[in-house]
């Protein structure tokens, strides 16, 4: 039944997207593409803290100070070097690389889940005091301005390859974000299926074993660490892309979120989180504007999303996809229920997943 | 005598005060089968984790083949050819039979290999029926079975058995006594176990541990007519 729901989030995601990518640019005016990518944007941060957190096993607080390095990186690297490129392609690599430090001290020095979670958030919230203090000409790094708290309003929109000055249109960026969200669920779902994903996934449900049968768990866990800093940078880069980078990146509520939007959608799966994400933008977008409705000013957004979480937290454990796949074993057991032989056929799988 | 497998000298394992292994000197020879028996708390296990990396040794040596041991972390012992199924089994919940087996088998051996193992270790266990099974749901004996093919998917030289026969039915038990036997024929064991009728089933040498250290060694039936055999365990049991 999970690899039913597997592949129709695969369906899902394959029809949505390409729907969009074709779809949206044609129709809808710039305003909305722009937000379009911004939520394209953040369904690649969800799908990095889904992979990390719902496949290994890694509850890593802290998927912002990823997400904006690798917007800072970007912008810094994109003011000094005149062209977009390479400032792109070192936006994914530095932040990956301080995952890959912050994940060798905390692998390495066997630091347990919890205290994991501690110290990437401190982590994310550090960056995010510094950054808020570079204002000011000591902080410019070249010729780019750090910009203290309001960041790099000026950060330069991607060129097309070699063509440094010739910027894309807000279409392309849009599309360029959808297309690589599409190349990065598929690449997670990928990676999940071969060697190296099956064993992240045993090492999860036990490190012992895994251990006990000769897998140097730091080894694996280091490098889907780094996967995941990878994805979040670039999120952070396409977001940088949409809006502009400035200390909030690094904020607690945009940590927070990711994680809402992965318990929302369901932990343990690719196609919830980004479900989760997507919803949760769209509904943050619509309070925000209901406020203005008369009789609905006392609406607070983050209220909103509060009582969601804890709602789904109490009620609704596995998310949207776990309460999907309720729904849809429920609908199949209503259609088979008159044919005794089916009905046994139903029983047998549920007893048997 | 050719060297040892498994030797260790002087092993011992303190937490605070308490001392759970005693200075164990212990040799098995390759493609031995040996029992260990002693009460709750004879450190047993312990022992174990000391052997499989899961516990630094607080002092002495473990050589696997003459090659040093002690704290150089599970895995790589793992690597040099030593397979534990532990006494609370250590298993993949989330996962498939057939899957927990696997992950034991591709550490070793690449894609279609890996496949073929699998199969060859789930049927040698007797547990291709429960294949497709969340390990996670199933009863207490059939995890115990899925741990021993993880451990022997990968072909070890050495095979650790922690009460392997606990929660096992009669008809499990049988396959059990008979896969050790066959095991043995190229593989070196040692096995603790609790039920005496299963000892006297495997055994041909057994070490008695009591409060940490090694009693007594020997010959199983000298062993189980030991008077201090019968103090320490038995008759503790009856008592």
């Amino acid at each position: 039944m999970s690899r039913v729901a597997s592949h129709l989030g695969n369906v899902v995601v394959l029809i949505g997207g390409l729907g969009a990518l074709f779809g949206l640019p044609a129709l809808a005016e710039t305003y909305l593409i722009i937000n379009a990518t911004i939520f394209a944007a953040f369904a690649i941060l969800a799908l990095s803290l889904a992979l990390i957190w719902g496949y290994a096993g890694i509850l890593c607080f802290g998927q912002a100070a990823f997400f904006g390095l690798g917007g800072y990186t970007y912008a810094v690297a994109a003011i000094n070097f005149g062209e977009t490129t390479s400032a792109a392609a070192l936006a994914i690599l530095l932040p990956t690389i301080f995952a890959a430090l912050l994940g060798y001290f905390m692998f390495w020095g066997r630091i347990s889940d919890v205290y994991l979670g501690v110290i990437t958030l401190t982590v994310s919230l550090i960056l995010y005091r510094f950054v808020n203090q570079t204002a000011g000409e000591q902080w410019n790094i070249g010729d780019a301005p750090l910009g203290g708290f309001n960041g790099i309003p000026a950060t330069p929109i991607l060129n097309w390859p070699g063509r440094p000055g010739d910027q894309l249109a807000p279409e392309n960026i849009f599309s360029l974000t959808v297309g690589l969200l599409l190349i990065a669920y598929f690449g997670c779902k990928i990676l999940l299926a071969t060697r190296f994903g099956r064993i992240i996934v045993a090492i999860r449900e036990n490190e012992t074993r895994a251990e006990l049968l000769g897998y140097d768990v730091r080894l694996y866990k280091l490098a889907i660490f780094m996967i995941g800093g990878a994805l979040a940078a670039l999120s952070g880069l396409l977001f940088a892309n949409s809006v502009f980078v400035s200390p909030t990146m690094f904020s607690l509520p945009v940590s927070g979120q990711i994680i809402i939007w992965v318990i929302i959608g369901g932990l343990g799966t690719l196609i919830g989180p980004l479900i989760g994400c997507i919803l949760m933008q769209v509904l943050t977008n619509q309070l925000g504007t209901l406020n203005q409705v008369k009789g609905f000013a006392w609406v607070d957004p983050n209220l909103v999303l509060g009582v969601l979480l804890v709602v789904f937290v109490l009620l609704v454990p596995r998310g949207l996809t776990g309460l999907a796949t309720d729904a849809w074993r429920w609908l199949a057991g209503l259609t088979r229920r008159r044919s005794p032989a089916a009905a046994q056929a139903v029983q047998e799988r549920t007893s048997n997943p | 005598m050719s060297e040892p497998l498994l030797q260790t000298r002087g092993l011992t394992m303190r937490f605070g005060g308490v001392v759970a292994v005693d200075g164990v000197d212990f040799a098995l020879q390759e493609a031995e089968l040996r029992c260990v028996i002693g009460p709750n708390g004879a450190g047993k296990s312990t022992f174990f984790k000391c052997l499989t990396g899961q516990l630094p040794p607080s002092a002495g040596d473990v050589l696997f083949r003459g090659t040093p041991i002690a704290g150089i972390g599970s895995h790589a012992i793992a690597r040099l050819g030593v397979g534990i199924k532990t006494q609370v089994p250590n298993v993949f919940d989330g996962l498939s039979a057939r899957d927990n087996v696997w992950t034991a088998a591709a550490r070793v051996a690449p894609g279609r290999i890996a496949e073929q193992r699998t199969d060859q270790a789930m049927e040698r266990v007797g547990i291709t029926a429960i294949a497709g099974r969340i390990v996670g749901q199933l009863a207490h004996g059939q995890r115990q079975l899925v741990e021993l093919a993880m451990v022997i998917a990968p072909e070890p030289d050495l095979i650790l058995l922690d009460e392997p026969a606990a929660g096992m039915t009669d008809e499990e038990v049988d396959r059990l006594v008979g896969l050790i036997r066959e095991l043995n024929q190229r593989h070196a064991l040692v096995v603790v176990e609790h039920d005496m009728q299963f000892i006297r089933r495997i055994a041909r040498t057994v070490t008695v541990f009591h409060q940490g250290a090694v009693l007594i060694e020997g010959d199983v039936a000298r062993i189980l007519t030991d008077e201090r055999v019968r103090d320490v365990y038995l008759g503790k049991r009856a008592a």
